[in-house]
C-alpha cells in the first residue's frame, strides 16, 4: 500500500470460513456471544473507520428458536486509514488483530486472536 | 424344531405301527405312544409360548447399549486436576474416586453446550444419591465475571470449577466445546463426547457405570459442592 501524507487509504483484509463454519458477527444479538473484531494500533496511521460485510441471520442445532448474526464462506473486512500530515515517509508497518469465535452446527471453538500485519510506503 | 414335519413322521410312524400289527397289534403300546408323543407336544408348546412371552415383555423396556462405553481394557486412567470452585475452594478430580463422574469442558459462549446443560441438571438430581456427580469445567477467559451469574440465572445444581489451558491439554487438548468425559468409579475414561452429543448416548453410558462396582464403591468423601446456582 502507498499512502501520502495528509491522505486516506482503504486496506481489505480477506478472511475465508470453511464450509459448515460460521464466526458470530460484529454485532452478535445476544451479549454473551463473542463478536468479530479488528483492532488496529494506533500509529503510523490514524483508523477512520472499520467496515465489515452486512451480517445474515442463521439457525443452527443449536439455537432451533434464536438465529445467530453470522458470516460465512468468504468475505472482506474494509478498514479507512488517514495518513497524518506529519508522518515520517518511508517504509512502515500497520499491526492489527482479528479476533473471532467460530462453529459448527455442533461444537463450537475458543476464541482465536490473529495478527494482521500490512506493509506501508508513506510518501 | 420344524413342527409339521415331526407331526408328519410321528403321524407315519402310527400308521406304520397300525399297519404291521395288524392283527397283532398291541394297542396299549400303541396308546402308549401317542399319550407319550401328546404329552411331549403340550410341553414343547407351553415352552414356545413361555419364550413368545418373555421376548415380547423384553422387547418394550429400555435395553442399554453395549457400546456406550469402552470395554474395561480399554479405559485409561482420568488426568487428575486441582481447580477453584467458585468460592476458591480447590477441587480434586482424584476426590471423586468410587463415583461415577460425567466431566464436561464448557463455556458461556457456547451454543451446543447450553443445550446439554439442563440433561445434566437432570442426571445429577436423578443420580447423585447412586455414586453419580457431574463437574462442569468452565473454559470462559473472562472467568468468574461471567460464570456466576451465567450458573446463577440457569439454577446450575451440579459443581463447577474454573479451566484453563493446562487443564484441556491433560485431557488430550480439548479444543471443541463441549467435550465430555465419562468417568468410571476407578476414575478411568469409559467414554469421550466431542460436540453436541444425543442425550441418550451419556444416559445409557451413566447408567451401565451405575451398574459396575455399585457393591463395592467406597466412596470416598469429597467435600461438600458449593453450588453457585442451586436452587
Amino acid at each position: 500500500m502507498t499512502g501520502k501524507r495528509g491522505a486516506e487509504l482503504s486496506a481489505k483484509i480477506a478472511v475465508s470460513l470453511g464450509e459448515g463454519y460460521h464466526v458470530n458477527s460484529n454485532t452478535p444479538h445476544e451479549a454473551y456471544l463473542i463478536p468479530l473484531k479488528l483492532t488496529w494500533t494506533p500509529a503510523p496511521l490514524e483508523v477512520a473507520s472499520v467496515i465489515f460485510p452486512k451480517p445474515h441471520d442463521e439457525k443452527y442445532q443449536f439455537s432451533p428458536d434464536q438465529p445467530l448474526s453470522v458470516f460465512t464462506g468468504n468475505f472482506e473486512i474494509v478498514t479507512k486509514f488517514k495518513v497524518p500530515a506529519d508522518t515520517t515517509s518511508g517504509p512502515a508497518i500497520i499491526a492489527g488483530k482479528l479476533r473471532y469465535q467460530a462453529c459448527n452446527n455442533n461444537m463450537c471453538f475458543p476464541p482465536k486472536t490473529v495478527d494482521v500485519k500490512l506493509p506501508v510506503e508513506i510518501q | 424344531m420344524h413342527l409339521p414335519r415331526l407331526h408328519r413322521v410321528v403321524s407315519l410312524l402310527k400308521r406304520w405301527l397300525m399297519g404291521t400289527h395288524q392283527g397283532a397289534v398291541s394297542h396299549q403300546r400303541v396308546f402308549a405312544f401317542i399319550r407319550g408323543y401328546n404329552r411331549l407336544m403340550r410341553a414343547l408348546c407351553v415352552i414356545l409360548v413361555l419364550a413368545a412371552l418373555l421376548t415380547g415383555c423384553s422387547s418394550g423396556s429400555r435395553t442399554v447399549k453395549a457400546a456406550s462405553v469402552r470395554p474395561n481394557k480399554d479405559r485409561k486412567l482420568a488426568p487428575d486436576f486441582a481447580l477453584q470452585d467458585a468460592t476458591g475452594h480447590t477441587v480434586k478430580l482424584s476426590d471423586y474416586r468410587g463415583k461415577v463422574v460425567l466431566l464436561d469442558f464448557w463455556a458461556t459462549w457456547c451454543g451446543p453446550c447450553k443445550i446439554e446443560i439442563p440433561w445434566f441438571q437432570e442426571f445429577e438430581r436423578q443420580n447423585k444419591d447412586k455414586g453419580f456427580a457431574v463437574i462442569g469445567v468452565a473454559m470462559d477467559d473472562e472467568g468468574w465475571d461471567v460464570v456466576k451469574p451465567f450458573a446463577q440465572q440457569r439454577g446450575i445444581n451440579y459443581r463447577l470449577v474454573m479451566g484453563d489451558d493446562s487443564v484441556a491439554q491433560r485431557f488430550g487438548g480439548v479444543d471443541a466445546l463441549p467435550t465430555t468425559f465419562l468417568i468410571d468409579r476407578e476414575g478411568r475414561i469409559a467414554s469421550v463426547h466431542i460436540g453436541l452429543t444425543g442425550r441418550r448416548d451419556f444416559e445409557d453410558g451413566i447408567q451401565e457405570l451405575l451398574q459396575t462396582g455399585a457393591g463395592n464403591a467406597s466412596a470416598r468423601s469429597s467435600a461438600p459442592a458449593v453450588l453457585v446456582g442451586a436452587r
